[in-house]
């Protein structure tokens, strides 16, 4: 039964997604595969959150079609999902902020004694039911297994930690501390050295799974949006399906990409306006 | 797009498996070509080689299509012949352009001797490139690959488009070839900006290894090889100590 052993993990995944790239769900293949290998883990879902509109970053277009086109890219993975709870809310939220409010949910799901996956979602895999059907018949009486909520980012994300005023120290204490990261890095970057030289870090390094991307593959959503704007082919860079939607609502052009030009990243507004730390 | 010259982009390998880089060739060699502003791109080709090239973990020719097929039956442009893989030998890539050149122009001549007179359009006969990525350069070097004089009917009579991922290794390969340099003007150099390297063989090591591939091909050519159960440990060891078909049958002829 080392199954049942196995520690759940859900990945939770923060950006613009601006458009979703076939990057980004790589980024999901390459977590679970690593964090299931390691033995210990296993991952139940994958949750894409894409930022609000406060977030100020320049060429950022509505919310409503970056979420839409996640959730048209996500149809076809059993385990990958767009939730829309942050994108929702008024106020651009730090990370942190985002992870406690999943974290909150999954701790309000597991108290209900109620299984997240099959009554809230019906994108599941038929063996998973199984599994989980078996662990709350048998297994409820010793039920510790809250899923652990799992940062994933690319190597750029655990960089910007080093970035001043982008990231509150607490923050960053709490969501590698408390929660954890799953980085995903090319060959060549060298995280490990990044996080060597940052003491924050070290303390946590256990808290941080490094995965490394053998099939290079660096479809930046920058590079896709750069393409549309001079009408060169972005086909096979991200699903068909979010493709057609862009030429559908023309998303992405000259004027798009001024949007927000001039403003500063809500992020550095909030910190910098502080008392300056 | 009109006076333009009519372009066919053919690309040769063994795709094997198709991926979305094989893909993105197409996409890429279409955009530059189309910059250039003398040609119009009316069609591509994926010709996957036959069984008897002999490379190591080839699986069969007939998997190798329909997952080519799948991959590319949403594009309005590209298209899968089988023509080079039914070939009883291997191919020499020259020849399989020599056929598919036939079947063009023929086709012209068919149009244009179907037009009245008066509404002859005035567009060019159309032409063929090959279409390759930035380590194909390289096998004109490998000796005993290629015969000289057909690297100068490839280059020199029909023409290649080479995509590179940025680096300057097609240059330094033009460079290092006379043959090459002499027809340097028959030679397109695309940069790919993206860095999208998913070759066939990285794949296939992830399938062996039971890692997931999802994103890298079409969902229907995963679905595909699981079904047939295709690249495995055992399906690697295909060809394993055989010498590329073309090394031997060059040889032979010479």
């Amino acid at each position: 039964m080392a199954l049942l052993e196995k520690t759940k993990v859900v990945l939770l995944a923060c950006g613009s997604f601006n458009p979703i790239t076939n990057m980004h769900l790589r980024m999901f293949e390459l977590a679970r595969d690593h964090l299931e290998d390691t033995g210990q883990y296993r991952v139940v879902r994958g949750i894409i959150s894409p930022v609000g509109d406060a977030y100020k970053k320049k060429g950022l277009i509505e919310a409503y079609h970056r979420v839409e086109m996640a959730r048209l890219a996500t149809e076809s993975s059993d385990w990958i999902r767009v939730d829309n709870w942050e994108s929702q809310q008024n106020e651009w939220l730090e990370t942190a902020k985002v992870i406690r409010h999943h974290h909150a949910e999954l701790l309000t799901a597991d108290k209900n004694n109620d299984d997240v996956d099959s009554v809230k979602f019906a994108k599941r895999r038929r063996l998973e039911e199984t599994e989980c059907s078996y662990e709350n018949t048998c297994c409820s009486h010793t039920r510790t297994d809250t899923a652990q909520l799992k940062l994933l980012c690319g190597a750029d994300v655990l960089e910007s930690f080093g970035v001043p005023n982008l990231w509150k120290q607490e923050d960053i204490e709490e969501i590698v501390g408390r929660h954890g990261l799953v980085c995903i890095t090319r060959c060549g970057t060298d995280v490990d050295k990044f996080i060597h030289q940052s003491d924050q870090l070290w303390k946590h390094r256990k808290n941080i799974h490094v995965v490394k991307e053998w099939v290079t593959n660096d479809i930046s959503a920058t590079h896709i949006r750069r393409a549309l704007r001079r009408g060169q082919s972005i086909r096979y860079l991200l699903p068909d399906t979010v493709v057609n939607y862009i030429q559908e609502h023309c998303l992405y052009n000259i004027e798009s990409e001024q949007r927000n030009a001039d403003v500063v990243l809500a992020p550095l507004q909030r910190y910098s306006s502080g008392t300056g730390e | 797009m009109a006076g333009r010259i009519p372009l066919v982009l053919l690309a040769c390998g063994s795709f094997n498996p198709i991926t979305y880089q094989h893909m993105r060739l197409f996409e890429l060699a279409r955009d530059h070509m189309h910059q250039t502003g003398q040609y119009q791109v009316i069609g591509g080709i994926v010709s996957p080689v036959s069984d008897r090239y002999g490379k190591q973990g080839l699986a069969l020719a007939k998997h190798r299509l329909a997952m080519a097929r799948m991959a590319l039956q949403n594009s309005d442009w590209v298209i899968v012949d089988d023509w080079e893989s039914q070939q009883p030998d291997w191919t020499e890539t020259l020849v399989t352009m020599r056929y598919h050149y036939s079947r063009i122009a023929e086709k012209y001549q068919r149009r244009i001797s179907d037009t009245p007179l008066e509404q002859k359009p005035a567009s060019c006969v159309p032409q063929l490139k090959l279409l390759c990525g930035a380590d194909f350069m390289d096998t004109f070097k490998v000796p005993g690959l290629w015969r000289e004089d057909h690297i100068e009917e490839v280059v020199g009579r029909f023409g290649l488009v080479c995509v590179s991922r940025g680096s300057l290794e097609p240059d330094r390969a033009i460079h290092e070839s006379d043959t090459l340099c002499r027809h340097q003007q028959n030679i397109f150099l695309v940069r790919e900006w993206i860095h999208n390297e998913i070759s066939a063989t990285e794949i296939r090591r992830a399938l062996r290894r039971g890692l997931s591939v999802k994103y890298l091909l079409p969902d229907s050519v995963i679905q595909y090889i699981k079904e047939h159960n295709l690249y495995t440990h055992d399906s690697e060891l295909m060809n394993k100590d055989s010498k590329l078909r073309p090394l031997t049958k060059q040889t032979v002829e010479d």
